[in-house]
């Protein structure tokens, strides 16, 4: 049924069509709405469902660690340092290959402080195990919670859906919920087969020795890398339900022709496809968005890449010293691959800096750049700066249409 | 029956009931919920408690453990010593860990006693929130804390259990510190302002007392917590032989009071009829030895330490009259169905 809801309340509504049976979430800015709204569901008798009002997120995330290992659909959503306080228990979930969903609405992390929108609390722990969904809007986050549940139960790896913070959590959309048949039909009951049971039981997070570590996490990356087939049937089958498809693990849109190609993940995929219209005097550009950051879709992203000359990569998250975490996989991936293209690094939309339109425009400007650095942050605002702190090699170079942001 | 016909019943032994209860005790197979063969030292009092608890909780349980000793030394991969489910997580989330799996169990209507494992450490410091969270939330969870008085796992440093004035490698005894500054924390107080239906010490020195503890714990429904005195050989420096010798001088003395406290009320007492003096306890252990030196500074801490224990013996009114209290040794463990049995 088609509403007007908005982005934490429609994923309140899918997480309950998903029939959750064990709910543990800590508030915190911006995913607070979500999990006030399954409560109330709850309250209200909608949802029959063990809601734990814990006192933390490292609690949140043991709650239902316990729950799921116990057998039961778990969820738990959170965001920024909630993320962080909760890595812990993030790594050990993986590790001991628990299936459960939380939503991650994407927040900056301090210090300084923000509450508004980047991607570095969920880059932090990329490499916890977890499966990693990006949305691009609120349809999509519903259809992808729904799917979680799926993939979830389907790997027994731990599934975190990505929703940017504010930007989508609390915008108005009108939102196609599926109804509870539609679900019903899509998502079968849980059977965690290696569930506590005292007629059969079982040493969950046992004490590992060197012998035995390094094939516990061969296994566990096997695992990932299985888990595309299961994100790609999971996509495929809702769209045979629903009509609705998000592209699997990488969502591909734009003429053959192009030469250039920008990257994205996330909410800002939105604002590129919305600009091409602005500019319809540049050239051809292909929009890649990544939905799976884990496992990390190399195979296709090559596929997408074969005749591109320069492949632009945004990101809202930044790995100090380094530079941009999405652009070095993205080089990586795409290392030695026949013709692969040059790639433009820009960390962009920052603690919430809004994205404009005029992204797409500079994102295009980078591409059609000679020469261009590893990576800048794209947006930054150098005269706001003391003369020390503009460092040329993190600001602006390629993209400079007046050249009064280039540093000095 | 109360506590004091049930020892006297016991402690007879001679008439012909006790020889039938004797009889009856053999015959009774016990649940072992923990197999021997795991990697404990020699001597170490937190394996034995562990199996004393599930023989008297077993088999409808499932643990969840937190990082220590006890979960370090019973599953070296690809072996376990527990024959009940048991899951470990981290160190510091055992209450919150049982709460999930308590919810789970709940929503699915299933009877499975949820008990929560952990060390001194894992419950007194870096665990406290989730334990503290757990027993507000009132979930449905036997919490076993197994206190050692230290952090053993990592090798001995100290915890806020720590007894006042015993050495540890991080609070090591010196020319300028004699051990531990600080009072060991009144953990079972701590827990029972908590609104707790039941909390209570125990002390593998006394496994009848025990045994009858855990099984009144796990019928109460609600959150319940138990310590577990319970001597490391390796961190106290004793003879490993000896460890139930020491955790009864605990008792002895008044160091470790064993008490119950039903909604923070006190309700059960073993008493000490003649209070043996601290030194006897502490002489024995390697982590008090700085104490007999012959200085004023170190007779200054046995005092303290006498004080202390004195302190317990008032507060709980451990003063009692008649014969010493004796733990019995009863037909008191439990016949259930289940393949696990010794
Ligand atoms: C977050 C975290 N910090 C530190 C450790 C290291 N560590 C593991 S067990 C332990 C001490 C355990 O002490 P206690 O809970 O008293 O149990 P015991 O080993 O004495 O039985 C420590 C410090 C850890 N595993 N996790
Ligand atoms: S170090 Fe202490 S607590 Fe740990 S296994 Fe040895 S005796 Fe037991």
């Amino acid at each position: 049924m088609q509403q007007a809801l908005e982005g934490s309340q429609a994923i309140a509504r899918a997480v309950a069509l998903c029939r959750p049976q064990v709910v543990s979430a800590y508030p915190i800015t911006p995913q607070t709405h979500i999990v006030e709204n399954i409560a109330k569901l709850v309250a209200d008798g909608a949802l029959a469902c063990e809601y734990v009002s814990v006192e933390s997120e490292h609690s949140a995330a043991s709650v239902v660690l316990g729950a799921a290992a116990a057998g039961a659909r778990a969820y738990t959503a959170s965001a920024s340092q909630g993320i962080l306080l909760m890595s812990e228990v993030l790594y050990n979930i993986a590790g001991l290959r628990i299936p459960l969903v939380l939503t991650c609405a994407n927040r900056a992390l301090s210090a300084p402080l923000s509450i508004w929108n980047d991607q570095q609390d969920s880059m932090a722990v990329r490499d916890a195990g977890w499966i990693q969904l990006y949305c691009a809007d609120n349809q999509e986050a519903v259809d992808t919670t729904i799917q979680a549940f799926r993939i979830t139960q389907d790997t027994e790896l731990p599934v975190m859906v990505c929703m940017d913070g504010f930007t989508l959590t609390h915008t108005l959309e009108s939102i196609e919920l599926p109804s509870q048949e539609d679900v019903d039909r899509f998502l079968p009951p849980l059977r965690f087969t290696r569930a506590l049971d005292p007629a059969r039981p079982l040493s969950l997070g046992t004490l590992v020795s060197p012998e035995w570590f390094t094939e516990a996490r061969h296994s566990q990356h096997g695992a990932l890398l299985a888990a595309a087939a299961d994100i790609e049937a999971a996509d495929r089958d809702w769209a045979a339900l629903t009509g609705r498809a998000w592209g699997g693990l990488l969502e591909v849109d734009g003429p053959e022709a192009a030469r250039i190609g920008v990257l994205t993940l996330g909410s800002i995929s939105g604002t590129l496809a919305d600009a091409r219209a602005a500019w319809p005097d540049l050239p051809p550009v292909r929009l890649l968005r990544l939905r799976a950051f884990r496992p990390f879709p190399a195979t296709a992203l090559r596929a997408a890449c074969a005749d591109l000359d320069t492949l632009v990569v945004l990101e809202r998250a930044l790995s100090p010293g380094a530079g941009g975490i999405v652009t070095a996989e993205v080089r990586a991936a795409l290392y030695g691959a026949a013709s692969a293209p040059a790639v433009r690094g820009f960390a962009v939309g920052l603690g919430g800096r809004d994205v404009p339109l005029e992204t797409y425009r500079r994102a295009v400007e980078a591409a059609l750049a000679p020469g261009g650095g590893e990576f800048a942050v794209l947006d930054v605002e150098l005269d706001r700066l003391p003369e020390a702190d503009r460092y040329p090699e993190a600001g602006p170079r390629t993209v400079s249409p007046a050249g009064s942001e280039s540093p000095p | 029956m109360s506590e004091n016909e049930d020892r006297s019943a016991d402690t007879a032994g001679t008439s012909p009931d006790d020889v039938a209860v004797a009889a009856l005790r053999h015959r009774q197979p016990r649940f072992q919920g923990l197999a021997g063969g795991h990697r404990a030292c020699l001597g170490c009092a937190q394996a034995l408690a562990a199996r004393l608890v599930l023989e008297a909780a077993g088999p409808e349980v499932a643990v969840a453990n937190a990082t220590g000793c006890l979960e370090v030394f019973t599953t070296p991969w690809p072996e376990s010593a527990w024959r009940v489910p048991w899951l470990h997580s981290l160190f510091e989330n055992a209450g919150a860990v049982a709460s999930g799996m308590e919810a789970a169990f709940k929503v699915q209507g299933r009877t499975v006693k949820v008990l929560a494992f952990a060390g001194d450490g894992g419950t007194f410091d870096i665990g406290f929130q989730s334990l503290s969270g757990m027993i507000e939330r009132h979930h449905d969870v036997l919490y076993v804390c197994y206190d050692n008085e230290g952090y053993m796992n990592t090798g001995v440093q100290r915890s806020s259990s720590t007894p006042h004035a015993a050495a540890t490698t991080t609070s090591p005894a010196g020319r300028a510190r004699l051990g531990k500054r600080h009072l060991k924390k009144d953990i079972l107080s701590i827990v029972a302002a908590h609104h707790m239906p039941y909390a209570a010490t125990a002390s593998v020195a006394y496994p009848s007392d025990l045994r009858k503890k855990v099984r009144r714990a796990v019928a109460v429904e609600g959150p319940t917590f138990l310590l577990i005195h319970s001597p490391c050989p390796l961190g106290w420096g004793h003879d490993g032989a000896k460890s139930i010798e020491v955790a009864r001088l605990a008792v002895e003395t008044g160091m470790v009071p064993l008490v119950e406290l039903e909604r923070g009320e006190l309700t059960g007492t073993m008493p000490i009829r003649t209070a043996r003096p601290v030194t006897d306890y502490l002489k024995v252990q390697a982590r008090f030895r700085h104490l007999f030196a012959d200085t004023p500074e170190a007779r200054q801490e046995l005092e303290h330490l006498q004080a202390l224990a004195d302190h317990n013996i008032e507060i709980y009114g451990l003063r009692g009259a008649g014969a010493d209290p004796r733990d019995t040794a009863g037909t008191d463990t439990v016949r259930r169905g289940g393949a696990r049995w010794a």
